[in-house]
């Protein structure tokens, strides 16, 4: 099963590398890794997307509290939040596909950030799903160029409001 | 205030930290740092042969002493040296603090001479590093260090000094306090937990303790006894825990596992209620872990959240400092006056059980009058030392041998290598605890293979006068790889055969130490008295049965209830 964690670290060199380390050398998987400090400049924010069952998901937790700069561990099991990647992906667009393309990017709001004769590079946001979607749209077309950001999450707040 | 260098800063923090002995070996890097011990008087420096030595005889004198113990090495090579050591105390969750040297700040990453990424190397194997990049830093980063290595479950922390942080002056103040906030290790167990494991063991029919190294970490071994004996439940330990409870006792059950007793792993395999205490459930504890305790409901106290359903799943858990939360378990069951007599009166059947399986099936060895037996030799060492004897132990047989046939009694009295199984820890351990306690007695018990691991630390033991005895059981072989090799491959010994071996007596002397050469039954006990008696270090050669195997044996991977007994 796929879980997402958000870690709350220290700020300091080498952090990155004992929590990679730490996955690497027991065994668990990272499938996307965001990381980028907080708003106190002191401490920083990843979020990790990993597969395993409860008990793995488990341990992942455990041994992440264990390490002595990780401040905070939350997983997103049982909860409410919004999750986005961002992707940008440069597409060949020949003059006879260009509308197409264009159109593709319209319906699912893309935005395109650069353009020249033979391409577009276009930039969009969302759930893993919709990335995957778009994507799949635009490969017949030619994918020169691709890279995403790996998934941040943020939890919801005032669930009980909502449910009203 | 007056300015101080970085290297005599870090010497006044491990005056601060109460350190009394330094166990290292110099170098380039660290040259700032070994002058300012030049003219230290009151920090007692060791100076070892080997770096891995540093870290095994540190590693020594803290489980000996229960005290953080320290070593210093210098960069590159002198860091990679003590990985071994620093790996060996972190599974075995010893607190030690290693400062290692480092090529100077604007020279890292260059590839400069005698440079490694030490706290990279380091990471997997330490409990936590630190790298000190500005001096004003370091009295912090000491305190936290010796703070970390200490508290929760202990472990091993690297400090990693540049040579200019130690030329770099600073205006000295060691903080009063840490503040970790990632930190923060559970001492205090769940009431609510506590409270149903009373009730579970109150309930229980066939109960057994199952403590390990935790025991003996959280100085818990008094109200571990204590609970025993209140409540009549048997204790089994592991090869950490031995010296937890005394051997010996009637409600001792010994070491359990691939190399315990009969009576431990039947218990366990029939228990209704295992609690274990300060305890991981490894594998060579458990053995087929789907069958370890198949009948049990499991009680699992320990400090490590991460130990707790890892490789076993657990009932009831509780996060803690064993002492505290057996002194909590130990108040509650004191309120339940009623409720334990009628547990003695059920336990009656589960101790004749006990008493018919300890009585069927001791441990045991064939005596031989023509070629000495290795178990002989350690029966006769346990009956020869008075009982505060510190034991160190090399890996193998000789430390199955060992945990089977002396008889700890108190904590603290064992060193081996549990978890990480290195060869060539017993002696520089050894020579850590004679330094914690110059007048106890002090041996290693060694084989052929493990004691040509580091036997360079004679010279250490000769320098500084330390009377550790090593008796090395030799059989010729790597006892136990050949050992596994008759059992399950046929015969095939490949590569096990020590046939070159030094002159053990020849090389001690070589050294300026002592040697003799035991080869018949009738000499072991007056050879033990006469090493005993010997002043310095002393190494005996018992030529011992070659093949001789240690027995009861659970093959890998089986439920350890398969023994396979002599």
């Amino acid at each position: 099963m796929r879980h997402v964690i958000s870690v709350l670290v220290d700020n300091e060199a080498g952090v990155l590398s004992r929590v990679s380390g730490l996955f690497s050398g027991r065994g668990f998987n990272i499938e996307s890794l965001s990381v980028a400090p907080t708003l106190d400049p002191k401490i920083s924010k990843m979020v990790i997307t990993t597969i395993g069952d409860d008990q793995v998901l488990e341990q992942i937790k455990k041994q992440l509290n264990k390490l002595v700069n990780v401040i905070k561990v939350a997983d997103c099991v049982g909860k409410d939040y919004v999750e986005r990647e961002m992707i940008m992906v440069k597409v060949q667009a020949k003059a006879e596909n260009r509308p197409e393309v264009l159109r593709i990017a319209d319906i699912f709001r893309a935005k395109v950030v650069d353009v020249c004769a033979k391409s577009y590079t276009m930039e969009l946001t969302g759930a893993k799903e919709k990335l995957q979607a778009f994507v799949e749209l635009l490969s017949p077309f030619g994918i020169i160029d691709f890279v995403r950001t790996g998934t941040v999450v943020m939890e919801r707040e005032m669930q009980g409001r909502r449910k009203l | 205030m007056s300015k101080m260098k970085g290297a005599a800063a870090l010497i006044e923090s491990l005056r601060c930290e109460g350190v009394k002995h330094v166990f290292g070996y110099p170098g380039g890097a660290v040259l700032d740092i070994f002058d300012t011990l030049y003219e230290t008087k009151d920090i007692q420096f060791v100076l070892v042969r080997h770096e891995q030595g540093a870290v095994h005889a540190a590693d020594g004198y803290a489980r000996a002493t229960g005290k953080v113990g320290v070593c210093l090495v210098t960069s590159g090579p002198g860091a990679t040296n003590t990985v071994t050591g620093i790996a060996t105390a972190c599974m075995d969750s010893i607190p030690i603090v290693i400062f290692s040297g480092q090529v100077s700040t604007h020279l890292i990453g260059n590839d400069a001479f005698q440079e490694a990424d030490t706290v990279g190397i380091t990471r997997p194997c330490t409990k936590h590093n630190f790298l000190v990049k500005d001096v004003a830093d370091l009295a912090r980063v000491i305190k936290e260090a010796f703070y970390i290595a200490r508290t929760g479950r202990c472990g091993p922390v690297l400090v990693d000094l540049p040579k200019d942080i130690m030329k770099a002056l600073v205006s000295f103040k060691y903080p009063e306090e840490v503040c970790l906030q990632g930190y923060n290790p559970t001492y205090k167990g769940h009431p609510g937990q506590i409270k149903r494991i009373v009730d579970h063991i109150l309930k229980s029919r066939h109960p057994v303790i199952y403590a390990g190294g935790g025991i003996i970490l959280s100085n818990a071994s008094e109200d571990l006894i204590t609970l025993a004996r209140m409540t009549r439940i048997p204790v089994t330990t592991t090869l950490m825990g031995l010296g937890g409870f005394p051997s010996g006792d009637d409600l001792s059950l010994g070491m359990l596992g691939m190399h315990g007793t009969y009576v431990a792993n039947m218990a366990v395999t029939e228990t209704d209620c295992l609690i274990a205490i300060g305890a991981r459930f490894d594998d060579r504890v458990t053995g087929k872990s789907e069958e370890f305790a198949p009948k049990a409901e499991i009680i699992h106290i320990d400090i490590d959240p991460t130990s707790i359903s890892k490789n076993v799943q657990v009932d009831i858990p509780v996060v803690g400092d064993c002492r505290m939360v057996l002194l909590d378990i130990i108040a509650l069951l004191k309120e339940r006056k009623k409720d334990i007599g009628e547990l003695h009166k059920r336990l009656d059947t589960w101790h004749t059980q006990i008493i018919g399986w300890k009585r069927d099936k001791p441990l045991r060895y064939h005596y031989s009058a023509s070629i000495i037996k290795p178990q002989y030799v350690v029966e006769m060492i346990d009956k020869l030392t008075p009982d505060d004897t510190i034991i160190a132990t090399e890996v193998g047989q000789n430390q199955m041998w060992t945990a089977q046939f002396y008889k700890f009694k108190k904590p603290r009295l064992l060193l081996t290598s549990g978890g990480l199984g290195t060869m060539g820890y017993g002696f520089p351990a050894a020579i850590g605890a004679q330094v914690a306690f110059p007048k106890r007695t002090v041996i290693d018990i060694a084989g052929d293979g493990s004691i040509q691991m580091n036997i360079q630390e004679l010279a250490t033991a000769v320098q500084y006068k330390l009377n550790v005895k090593v008796m090395i059981l030799n059989n010729r072989y790597l006892g136990m790889v050949r050992q596994w090799q008759s059992f399950f491959y046929k015969k095939r010994y490949s590569h096990t055969s020590m046939a070159v071996s030094p002159d053990f007596v020849k090389l001690a002397q070589a050294y300026g130490a002592n040697g003799m050469l035991v080869d018949k039954p009738s000499d072991v006990r007056g050879a033990i008295k006469d090493a005993l008696e010997t002043k310095g270090p002393v190494f005996v050669d018992f030529r011992v049965d070659p093949e001789e195997d240690v027995y009861p044996m659970v093959p890998a991977g089986a439920p350890i209830k398969n023994m396979l007994l002599v």
